[in-house]
């Protein structure tokens, strides 16, 4: 059963390597700010799913964290865009 | 036989959810136009995580309030950032997919001119993407 969540990583690890090349290219800042914003979510997914298979229940906690973190940087960054700030 | 049907179930949802995440990623790269692009990356990874968590709750329900936190904040914070990040990027004149048909917003800015004051730039669809 251990293997659906190898397959599940192999699907996350992909789509973090899409949106790093995303961010990596993308012509505006908006695109690579979003590319983060997707960096960020799919790291939370994927602390928790690590979180299970290390039996390490304050992986949990990190991801939280985490989540709360991107979400105030990808909002202040849109507001320096906007140039509100 | 009912602890495996559990586990069937939380591994489906589990793969579901990741593939959610990858197909995001993957509009994120291949979608033409900024605004589309902020669409894909927020909509299908909000469904991927809130999968993923949902098919983890399956194979360990002890972390039930844990994860029902974690929906809840991905479920409220993922469409303010959208939403934020689609107001920066047109009110700085990120240029439109040339494929545009309607820009409502543009419309109304133009019929009441005094809501144009806080516009850096005027959005034009003109531009080439450079992608």
């Amino acid at each position: 059963m251990i293997y659906v969540f190898y397959i599940a990583l192999f699907f996350m690890a992909l789509g973090m390597i899409f949106s790093l090349i995303r961010f990596v290219k993308g012509p505006t800042a908006g695109d690579r700010t979003v590319a983060l914003d997707t960096l960020t979510t799919i790291g939370v997914a994927a602390m928790v799913l690590l979180a299970y298979m290390f039996h390490r229940f304050i992986y949990v906690d990190v991801a939280l964290v985490y989540a709360v973190l991107g979400f105030i940087g990808v909002i202040v960054i849109a507001r320096y865009l906007e140039g509100a700030l | 036989m009912d602890n495996n049907w559990i586990e069937i179930t939380g591994g489906i949802l589990a793969i579901g959810g990741s593939i959610f995440l990858f197909l995001g990623s993957l509009g994120l790269l291949r979608m033409p136009d900024a605004y589309n692009r902020i669409q894909t990356g927020t909509k299908a990874s909000t469904l991927g995580t809130i999968l993923s968590l949902a098919g983890l709750f399956f194979f360990f329900p002890g972390w039930f309030g844990k994860f029902m936190i974690l929906i809840l904040f991905v479920l409220i914070t993922n469409p303010i950032s959208s939403h934020v990040l689609a107001r920066a990027a047109y009110f700085t004149g990120v240029p439109l997919t040339r494929k545009t048909t309607v820009d409502q917003l543009n419309e109304s800015l133009n019929e009441d001119p005094s809501r144009r004051a806080h516009l850096r730039k005027v959005s034009t669809n003109t531009e080439e993407d450079k992608i």
